[in-house]
């Protein structure tokens, strides 16, 4: 997850480019701090807001705009064990989801979005109501029920790949997915059929 | 005239200094004359061409149909269109002809506007540069601009910027000049964040204001259909058309349209702006601050309140933002199996495995990272913890900004993205989450409160390109947002783009640019 070194933290550090690399990582002043402590969601640019106030005299300046960052993201300290994705549970998405994660890169990237939303809990929700949509204090509009459009049965099937007469075909279903190697080899088989 | 306004060319129809016709077939050669931008998916010449003529009739009967007829717009291509084609830029929709037209396309089209094509965007609209299209990423046109050339010593194709996205390719439409008029989606940003980074307008309109039929679902609590033009005077025009209740879709509203244009001389005097503080976020550009300052400065000389304010759960919006979306986005995405409509595999050992691998070959890898990560928050064991939590965040957010306007606030002014555009070579360094995580960092609070908000184009940073700000106004206040709006853009008289660059790639012409409305007060 965290896809570069100290060292060459410390280069960049030391000549700072426009780059936008983010991700969770350790800088240098809070590795001397505490080792466990890391930073989530920074972004280095060459301008971000660390410049003395000096040079920014050409610049404007409002009371009103608060002139440096006014909060931190949040710390690894306060925040949950990290989650590992077991390899069962791999299995159990991929069969819910009927989406393959097709590398290891991509579990990484499932437990960098959980450990992402883990900073969900550091906010105290406690008596708060769950909010489903921002129309919940009035009343929307509902249509009779009764049929309005229709007889587009055609339309709709040449829209297809397969059809039989006015049905849609599948394959033999109530078979479920093959195990993980196979299933492996078969999207790998698909895709190629799919390039030539 | 193509660098003219709605506004500006609606007239030029009535005074006959231009006819639909004509103005069709320019929009159509500079379409192609910047065709490595990849704005477009598709073009539909022939279409277009047709619509042109016919509003040609009714110009020359004397019988227009109002602001927009005659005026050539593009259309994001998530939203279903009759028998054109209709990607969202995926493998999974390719050569896929909607029998429909969304609601928004359809009243465009009813006003007498010109359809000239469907735009490029990330696929699915997942994304924040327009970099993740299954045809290619979308140029921004202020690579090629004599601003942005000036300064930079390398070769426009390998120094060139990203547009922001997801609706890349409306901004990129209507600010190289090609189109005065997009629609785009914006679910966390998708319309202001592109908007900004093109030196355009980008108006997120209130929820449940527009429909949303036809537009292929991301986020169904949070998706709204964008606004993109080159004027908050026009972006105010096409609201007024396109707002309305929809049997089509139970989530609109009714609210009464406008009779009447957005005014032209505004007093600002009884207006009180909110500067956020939670919106200097950590990694924001010490120029974008700057014009963040300078434009605060403005409203304060010209006698609107303006004072600090505070929406303390700000930090932890882009993490509610992204469990819902991806909850959303793996339920959304579950209408995808290769059996009605779009991509189907050869695989047909079962039904299983024809819906498997017709995902694996359609999606691409960010479209199946948030599949996955939206089944992981909805298991049995984490929905509580995760997606309730979210929606218990999602009420806070929504708290914060119920309180500051009900304290008399009447427009929140912040920054729109973190900087100007991004190097497309620097933006592909890092993956897809990681860029929308910062990306969206300003614009999809308002998407979890519901409330609108528009991008609008401040000054031009040190390297030539746009930054923007961000105004945001209460529920169904969309009109006062863009009175204020365009109160700012008079004062600020944001610089034409000047395609110098394209012309030296070989690929333009003098465009014949005119000065830009000119409204100032000032």
């Amino acid at each position: 997850m965290a896809s570069f070194t100290l060292r060459n933290l410390f280069s960049r550090l030391r000549n700072p480019r426009p780059l936008h690399r983010c991700g969770v990582y350790r800088s240098a002043r809070e590795d001397r701090l505490s080792s466990k402590q890391t930073l989530t969601w920074c972004r280095w640019s060459h301008e971000t807001t660390s410049i003395p106030h000096e040079k920014q005299n050409s610049h404007f300046h409002n009371s009103k705009v608060p002139q440096t960052p006014t909060w931190e993201p949040v710390s690894e300290d306060h925040l949950p064990p990290p989650t590992q994705v077991p390899l069962d549970l791999v299995d159990k998405l991929e069969r819910l989801a009927l989406v393959d994660f097709r590398n290891q890169d991509a579990v990484a990237c499932l437990e960098k979005a959980i450990r992402f939303a883990d900073q969900l809990h550091v906010v105290n929700t406690e008596g708060v109501e769950p909010m489903d949509s921002v129309l919940e204090d009035r009343a929307l509009y509902l249509r009779d029920d009764c049929v309005v459009e229709g007889g587009c049965a055609e339309e709709l099937l040449q829209l297809s790949k397969n059809t039989v007469e006015e049905y849609f075909v599948a394959p033999p279903g109530n078979i479920p997915l093959p195990q993980r190697d196979e299933r492996t080899a078969m999207l790998k088989d698909s895709e190629l059929k799919l390039k030539f | 005239m193509l660098g003219f306004t709605i506004r500006e060319i609606s007239l030029a129809f009535r005074e006959g200094r231009i006819s639909p016709s004509e103005l069709c077939r320019k929009c159509l050669n500079h379409i192609k004359e910047t065709r490595h931008l990849n704005a477009y998916i598709t073009v539909t010449e022939e279409l277009a061409l047709k619509q042109a003529e016919e509003s040609e009739g009714r110009f020359l009967r004397g019988a227009p149909k109002g602001p927009l007829d005659g005026i050539p717009f593009a259309v994001k291509d998530n939203f279903c269109t009759e028998n054109i084609e209709t990607t969202c830029a995926s493998r999974m929709l390719k050569g896929y002809r909607p029998p429909f037209n969304a609601t928004v396309v359809q009243k465009l089209l009813d006003q007498g506007a010109v359809l000239l094509g469907k735009t490029n965007l990330d696929e699915f609209a997942m994304g924040a540069g327009s970099t993740d299209s299954a045809f290619g990423p979308v140029r921004n046109p202020w690579s090629y601009s004599d601003t942005y050339r000036d300064q930079s010593r390398a070769e426009p194709d390998s120094d060139w910027v990203i547009t922001g996205g997801s609706s890349g390719g409306s901004a990129a439409a209507v600010a190289s000049l090609s189109s005065f008029l997009a629609l785009g989606s914006d679910t966390g940003g998708s319309t202001r964040n592109p908007a900004a980074l093109c030196g355009i307008v980008g108006l997120k309109p209130t929820y449940g204001l527009l429909s949303r039929h036809g537009l292929i679902p991301l986020v169904n609590s949070m998706d709204v259909p964008g606004i993109l033009t080159r004027s908050v005077h026009d972006a105010a025009t096409v609201l007024g058309v396109l707002q309305g209740l929809d049997v089509k879709d139970s989530t609109t509203i009714y609210h009464p349209a406008p009779h009447n244009d957005l005014p032209d001389d505004i007093d600002i005097r009884k207006v009180c702006i909110g500067i956020p503080k939670e919106y200097h976020a950590p990694g924001l550009s010490r120029e974008t601050v700057s014009q963040w300052s300078h434009v605060a400065d403005l409203f304060e000389r010209a006698g609107a309140t303006v004072r600090e304010v505070s929406l303390p759960h700000t930090q932890y919006s882009i993490v509610c933002y992204h469990v819902l979306c991806t909850a959303e986005v793996a339920s959304n995405m579950a209408r995808f199996d290769g059996l009605e409509y779009g991509h189907r595999s050869a695989v047909s050992s079962s039904t299983e495995a024809l819906y498997a691998t017709t995902r694996h070959e359609g999606f691409n890898d960010v479209v199946r990272g948030r599949i996955l990560s939206g089944n992981y928050f909805l298991l049995k064991r984490n929905y509580q913890h995760y997606f309730v939590k979210a929606q218990q965040v999602r009420r806070l957010i929504a708290d914060d900004f119920a309180q500051v306007f009900g304290s008399g606030v009447d427009v929140l002014l912040t920054p729109t993205t973190l900087s100007d555009a991004t190097r497309y070579s620097d933006f592909i360094q890092e993956d897809n989450h990681t860029r929308s995580m910062q990306e969206d960092v300003f614009t999809q609070p308002v998407n979890i409160a519901g409330l609108p908000a528009v991008s609008v184009p401040a000054a031009l940073s040190q390297r030539g390109l746009p930054i923007s700000l961000q105004l945001i106004g209460r529920a169904l206040q969309d009109r006062k947002l863009l009175t204020v709006a365009k109160w700012l853009e008079q004062q600020l008289a944001f610089p034409q783009i000047q395609l110098g660059g394209l012309e030296a790639r070989g690929g333009g012409r003098s465009l014949g640019v005119s000065q830009r409305e000119q409204t100032s007060v000032a």
